[in-house]
């Protein structure tokens, strides 16, 4: 018995029986699976990666054809996945912090409309909007025959919206390359003359060398390389417009749903980083002769930052995972193709653990992303 | 020279001023101050004004109040009948006709309950006595039946609001144990089972909670051994509460940080074991931290629950969704149950989130 009352040897007990159970509980299910799985014939394993895929996918980021194998299709709503969380946090960010802002202001009627605006959105569940606003576009709007032309070439009807797209003859990588070497040059340039402006205390507008930093590789582009571009306008057939890019309403309203979730979840947080800068800041800056717009720019938004990026991060998270609410209204990300594919083959076990397996690996990587960016922002302390 | 004096001759020789402008102006300017500011106000004005009568036209102007399927299709507003005539089935789904007075008791029941534990001060030991040993074998009673001469009704048949309400409620419930042990697991000193803490939690929460529910319910029968099955109800169940609770564990995780460590090494000194010690010192101290964010994920949670009707269970949101897939009503009332349903959700969470606001003013013993 003394043995027991030892605290090491307890220690090493309780691990011992907490490994044992989860392996006992892992045995057992692998066991039965693969004993079910042999009772129905199921072959276990990737190699139904390889197969034809047989299934006709709507959109596609990347090329796609119901002929190519099981394992592109995949990657076919990986992309789409991707696709549809990038658009939604970037727009969700950009209109959340407007929205955030807005929350802020001195104007009653503005700060209380945005109250009602993040309210609205953070009180009702996202797949409820997904399927509201779904369900809008296929109703409200008109069918293909009779679809709105907005703009010259932009048709709005119950099958999405549809606009001409820009055909690459030539030239597109001059383009790229420009535009990759012009954002490298702005970057550095703000760089540089940021530090400068800190060491001889000379103000030069940095934006503005900055922004001629970037066009400049463009234009060299636009004037010596030979870019070739044809425009493909859409034409309105009998049933269906042919020709275009073609936004379908389950993005629309993917995106829209996404966006607008994010957008009222980086306005809390934004108000609340904002709020949570004390007080003494505005009035020390004020008291130096700072403008309002600049001691928000100079004082209060990168302390603000600080406190805005971890909970951000958790925003991004949430965005991605909640693309996959994309099977309620039939768009085809990464889970949908999933279900489609699990529904075909019977591989159920392998179909989830790929998209367990491509969330977690992910969701991971935008955690790094944000960690990084969070240590660079973070204050350092003597 | 004393104070009193500096100021009576600076009002001496300051020169006299206007009196500050009357209060009515104060309230002006801060809507029109500035021709800035005076544009942001027509613009929200503007805004408000426009939704105001699209939200109008359509709940009222255009609306149909009574009739059949064929005189909404002919206005072009809100289709009333439709709610009415689909009410019952909204809120209780399949559930048998006749018996629906039970599910309406059991929720009532259910509400006033939570109506009452709502009050911080009645807190303890009786109230969860009353809810494990009382109220909920009640509920469980009056929906499946089986007891009292009640007809009995499989879960398959449950469905609409009690569901959801079921779903996050229970889920929630035994979610909270669980993630308490899977942060104070987190929070070990024994590295084995901190990796098995940490390894749950994270995974969990790096996936969809969708993926969770497809897992229960695609995945789940095929790790059962032979003739054994388990209800989908409670699958789905399941699959909420581990998802709940790994959430959970992070929230309470950050509760357990926030208690010094001063507290275990007094603990510790006074001769309590590791439970003791977490039982009557930390967790008490950092419970009552978390708890108004832990009423905030219960609103995520309760909203999460729609999640359900994707692997085909019948909780509020799919008997609205089915409701209107009515051959009868079929595209005629395409977003009314959708704005219903909208204003259910909207109304429950927006009372949460006032509790939870209330909780964080209860519990605010610091000055600061």
């Amino acid at each position: 018995m003394p043995l027991f009352y030892d605290a090491r040897i307890r220690a090493y007990l309780y691990q011992v029986i907490a490994i044992g159970v989860v392996l006992l509980i892992a045995w057992v299910m692998f066991s039965t699976a693969s004993a079910n799985l042999a009772k129905q014939d199921i072959a276990t394993g990737f190699g139904f990666l390889a197969r034809q895929a047989g299934f006709v996918i709507t959109e596609a980021a990347i090329a796609y054809e119901p002929t190519d194998t099981i394992g592109r299709a995949i990657l076919v709503g990986i992309t789409n996945t991707v696709k549809v969380s990038l658009l939604a946090a970037l727009f969700g960010t950009v209109l959340g912090l407007l929205v955030g802002i807005g929350r802020l202001s001195h104007n009653p009627v503005l700060s209380r409309l945005m109250l009602a605006y993040v309210e609205a959105l953070r009180n009702v569940p996202l797949l409820l909007y997904l399927l509201l606003w779904y369900s809008l576009i296929i109703s409200v709007f008109p069918p293909v025959k009779q679809a709105i032309e907005m703009l010259p070439g932009v048709f709005l009807s119950n099958s999405g919206l549809v606009t001409p797209a820009l055909h690459w003859e030539s030239g597109f990588a001059a383009l790229v390359t420009a535009l990759v070497i012009g954002a490298t040059a702005a970057i550095l340039t703000a760089r540089v003359l940021g530090r400068r402006r800190v060491v001889t205390g000379k103000d030069r507008p940095i934006a503005l060398i900055a922004t001629i930093a970037f066009l400049l590789p463009l234009v060299a582009a636009l004037v010596f390389a030979n870019i070739a571009v044809t425009w493909d306008a859409p034409e309105l057939g009998r049933f269906r417009l042919s020709g275009g890019y073609h936004l379908r309403p389950e993005f629309v309203a993917l995106l829209l749903g996404l966006t607008l979730s994010v957008s009222a979840n980086v306005a809390e947080i934004v108000r609340a980083g904002i709020q949570a800068v004390s007080k003494g800041q505005w009035e020390a800056a004020t008291a130096l002769g700072l403008p309002r717009a600049r001691t928000l720019k100079l004082v209060i938004l990168p302390q603000a930052l600080r406190i805005i990026i971890p909970p951000l991060t958790n925003t991004y998270l949430t965005v991605f995972k909640n693309s996959s609410l994309a099977i309620a209204i039939g768009y085809p990300d990464l889970v949908m193709v999933s279900n489609t594919i699990m529904n075909q083959t019977g591989q159920a076990i392998e179909a989830i653990a790929i998209f367990m397996g491509v969330y977690l690996g992910l969701s991971i990587l935008i955690s790094l992303v944000m960690n990084w960016y969070n240590a660079r922002v973070a204050l350092r302390e003597r | 020279m004393t104070q009193v004096d500096t100021l009576v001759s600076n009002a001496a020789l300051a020169p006299s001023r206007e009196a500050p402008p009357a209060s009515r102006s104060r309230w002006f300017s801060a809507y029109f101050g500035t021709p800035g500011n005076a544009l942001i106000t027509i613009l929200c004005l503007g805004t408000i004004f426009a939704l105001a009568k699209l939200a109008i036209g359509w709940l009222f102007v255009d609306a149909t109040f009574v009739g059949t399927p064929a005189e909404c299709k002919a206005t072009s507003g809100a289709c009333w009948p439709f709610l009415s005539a689909k009410m019952r089935y909204i809120f209780f789904g399949f559930y048998p006709f006749e018996e629906q007075w039970r599910p309406l008791t059991a929720m009532l029941l259910f509400l006033g309950a939570c109506l009452v534990s709502m009050v911080p001060k009645l807190w303890g030991r009786g109230l969860l006595v009353a809810w494990v040993a009382v109220i909920l074998p009640v509920l469980y009673v009056l929906m499946a039946g089986g007891y009292f001469g009640l007809t009995v009704v499989p879960t398959t048949q449950w469905g609409g609001l009690p569901l959801s309400f079921m779903l996050s409620f229970i889920g929630l419930a035994c979610a909270l144990p669980l993630g308490i042990a899977l942060a104070l697991a987190r929070a070990s000193n024994l590295p084995a089972i901190r990796v098995l803490g940490v390894g749950f939690i994270e995974i969990v929460r790096g996936v969809p909670l969708i993926s969770i529910l497809f897992m229960a319910t695609v995945m789940l029968p095929l790790f059962m051994p032979n003739g054994i099955t388990i209800d989908k109800l409670v699958r789905a169940q399941v699959a909420i509460i581990l998802f709940a609770a790994a959430y959970i564990a992070e929230i309470v995780r950050g509760g357990l940080q926030a208690v010094p460590n001063g507290q275990v090494e007094a603990g510790h000194s006074l001769g309590l074991h590791y439970w003791q010690i977490m039982r009557k010192i930390v967790l008490p101290q950092a419970l009552k931290k978390v708890i108004p964010p832990l009423v905030s994920l219960f609103i995520g949670f309760f909203q999460d629950t729609t999640l359900v009707t994707i692997v085909g269970l019948l909780d509020f949101l799919d008997t609205v969704r089915t409701a209107m897939r009515d051959p009868q009503w079929q595209g005629i009332a395409v977003l009314e149950g959708y704005v219903f349903a909208a204003v259910v959700y909207f109304v429950f969470s927006a009372l949460m989130g006032a509790y939870s606001r209330f909780l964080e003013q209860y519990f605010r013993t610091t000055h600061d």
